[in-house]
């Protein structure tokens, strides 16, 4: 009799899992469904078959150009980006214990600008063009992207430092996040103030994020270090489990806590940082990914994760998708849209409180 | 004899908050460390797990010196619940799964499995598997943190107030599992605990702290009037009413 129940409790579990297992796969799925409709939309119009042939490497020239270098390097850059930001917002969130905390809290997208505006504005690596559908272009975007990517390092760096001289607690980390981002965004204004125009333009445009900046050599470098990040939080996926059951109790369990606190941050800013770096900086989806899935699938960590991941890089390429067709030939900033879509998504969240499951 | 203390000294930013700390307990024993608001207790389990590091002395399980084991080893031999329970959005199935964390290399086994749903159902938690932490009352909560802390199939289970919160029912329900659990499993129970009424009722031995040192240790002999007094600072009767000592303050 008893073995009865208990086999019914464990059936009762796996399908609870299971059903996990599938949703994450259905957002999958979409995603694979958006990525090809974003592969057909676009300022030129390509016929399915055309984009077809094009994809196997038969169409005309032109067509394999727009294909192969535009469209398909954006698709995968919005996915992956995505799946960085939101994974490095999920487990950031679990180790400070906190529901609002993701890359920028810690200073990590502020470092970034004000290192951009050190290249752009000192270095003199940006200019305007007057003519053609983007008016400001950033001369040397590499040193753009290499001196984003020291301030964004810096602050963390900075961070973790102070943090371990008071212990490393989440409102420690928090706090000097906070301080040092403003710092940071202090010093940012004062460079624009001492900018000419166009330099101020440049960083502007440089700060709205653009997913469109990638090729395919920072993609390989995107999803390298992002797969690598990936596969290290899925190693670690039930002590974000313990961390979930209050710190005393991870402890108690075995878990190194500060370790695993100060790891985790480094890695999650050091993606942030990668990213941002190309793209440019992009709000909201890792507070927006992970929120989402915490809603439908709840907070244990080794669906999360995933789920997290894949909502991630779905929510990106879907702003990507509209940012790009909304008002085409247009292409809007990405990070615009992702705040505009985020806010009202993420406030119908915190409102709709913590029913269903 | 499972578990024994061996003149544990342990001070925060220079003050000392433990001293000579020395006591033993055996299998299938609950101990109830007695006292004050911060006399100690809490860092005294603390440190028998090691989330604490004291100065000095040692701790033996088993004849093994806890303290050159890893920190998973040392989950794998001690269950701990802690005072303040996160109940997070996690179902009550797998809150019981994250207890065999210390077991489990990459993906839980089926042994694993197996072992969380004899608990569930030793705890009479069957109907609650698939309820998240989040909804649970008080003492349902306080029945799956105990659940996970067993699932971690330890020799020695640390409790850190584990009624405290809990209303009177729930109290008695609480300390019977853990007696049960004591006696089936084999297991020495350390327990920290405000009300001495429920620890008479459940504990095997009783430890006075006081300032830091252990004021007296022993079996029921030690629960007098006098030692009470001295430790709790006010005084109090202990009666028997029918053959259920009680203690009464005056």
């Amino acid at each position: 009799m008893e073995q009865g129940i208990t086999e019914n409790i464990y059936q009762g579990y796996l399908k609870y899992t299971g059903r996990k297992v599938l949703i994450i796969f259905l957002i999958f799925l979409l995603s694979v469904v958006l990525g090809i409709y974003a592969l057909n939309a676009g300022s030129t119009d390509l016929s399915p078959a055309e984009v077809f042939s094009a994809l196997l490497g038969k169409g005309d020239r032109r067509l394999n150009v727009i294909v192969w270098n535009i469209r398909l390097p954006r698709i995968a850059a919005a996915f992956i980006a995505g799946i960085g930001l939101s994974v490095a917002g999920c487990v950031m969130q679990n180790l400070l214990q906190n529901p609002l905390a993701s890359p920028s809290t810690l200073g990590v997208s502020q470092g970034a600008a004000f290192g951009a505006a050190v290249a752009i504005i000192a270095l003199g690596a940006g200019s305007l063009h007057s003519t053609g559908a983007a008016a400001v272009i950033i001369n040397s975007p590499y040193i753009v992207s290499v001196t984003a990517f020291i301030g964004a390092i810096l602050t963390t760096v900075i961070v973790l430092m102070l943090a371990r001289i008071r212990g490393v607690t989440p409102q420690a980390m928090i706090l000097a996040g906070v301080a040092l981002g403003s710092l940071f965004s202090a010093a940012t204004v004062v460079l624009q103030y001492f900018a000419s125009d166009v330099q101020v333009a440049s960083l502007v445009f440089w700060t709205f994020g653009d997913i469109g900046r990638a090729s395919w050599g920072e993609i390989k470098i995107m999803t390298l270090v992002v797969g690598i990040f990936f596969l290290y939080l899925m190693a670690n996926r039930w002590n974000y489990n313990a961390i979930d059951g209050g710190e005393e109790t991870a402890k108690g369990l075995g878990v190194n806590v500060e370790r695993i606190r100060m790891l985790v941050m480094f890695g999650a800013s050091l993606i942030t940082a990668v990213i941002v770096s190309f793209l440019g900086i992009i709000s909201f989806i890792g507070l927006l990914g992970p929120h989402i899935m915490r809603r439908v699938l709840g907070g244990d960590h080794r669906f999360l994760i995933p789920a997290s991941a894949v909502m991630g890089g779905f929510l990106l390429l879907a702003s990507d998708t509209i940012a790009r067709t909304i008002i085409a030939p247009v292409v809007l900033p990405v990070g615009a849209v992702t705040s505009f879509m985020g806010a009202p998504l993420f406030i119908y969240l915190l409102t709709r409180g913590n029913g269903g499951r | 004899m499972i578990l024994s203390v061996d003149g544990i000294e342990f001070s925060y930013n220079g003050r000392p908050v433990l001293r000579d700390i020395k006591f033993s307990v055996n299998r299938g024993e609950i101990l109830s460390i007695l006292g004050n608001n911060g006399a100690g207790k809490t860092t005294l389990l603390r440190c028998i797990n090691r989330i604490l590091k004291p100065k000095r002395g040692t701790v033996f399980i088993d004849g093994d010196d806890l303290f050159s084991l890893s920190s998973r080893e040392i989950a794998r031999r001690v269950g701990y619940a802690a005072q303040r329970n996160e109940g997070g959005r996690i179902t009550v199935f797998d809150a019981v799964l994250l207890g065999r964390k210390p077991h489990i290399g990459w993906e839980a086994s089926e042994k694993d499995m197996k072992i969380v749903r004899e608990i569930l159902a030793s705890l009479n938690l069957e109907d609650f598997s698939l309820r998240y932490l989040d909804e649970l009352s008080g003492g349902e909560l306080q029945r799956v943190i105990i659940a996970r802390a067993l699932a971690q199939e330890p020799g020695v289970l640390l409790l850190d107030e584990p009624t405290s919160s809990l209303d009177l029912k729930n109290r008695y329900e609480v300390m019977k599992i853990v007696k049960d659990a004591a006696k089936e499993r084999e297991i020495a129970v350390v327990l920290v605990m405000h009300d001495l009424n429920l620890a008479l009722r459940f504990a095997d031995r009783f430890l006075f702290l006081k300032d830091g040192t252990i004021y007296d240790c022993g079996g029921l002999e030690v629960m007098t009037p006098k030692n009470i007094s001295a430790v709790y600072g006010i005084s109090v009767t202990v009666e028997k009413l029918g053959d259920i000592p009680v203690v009464v303050p005056l």
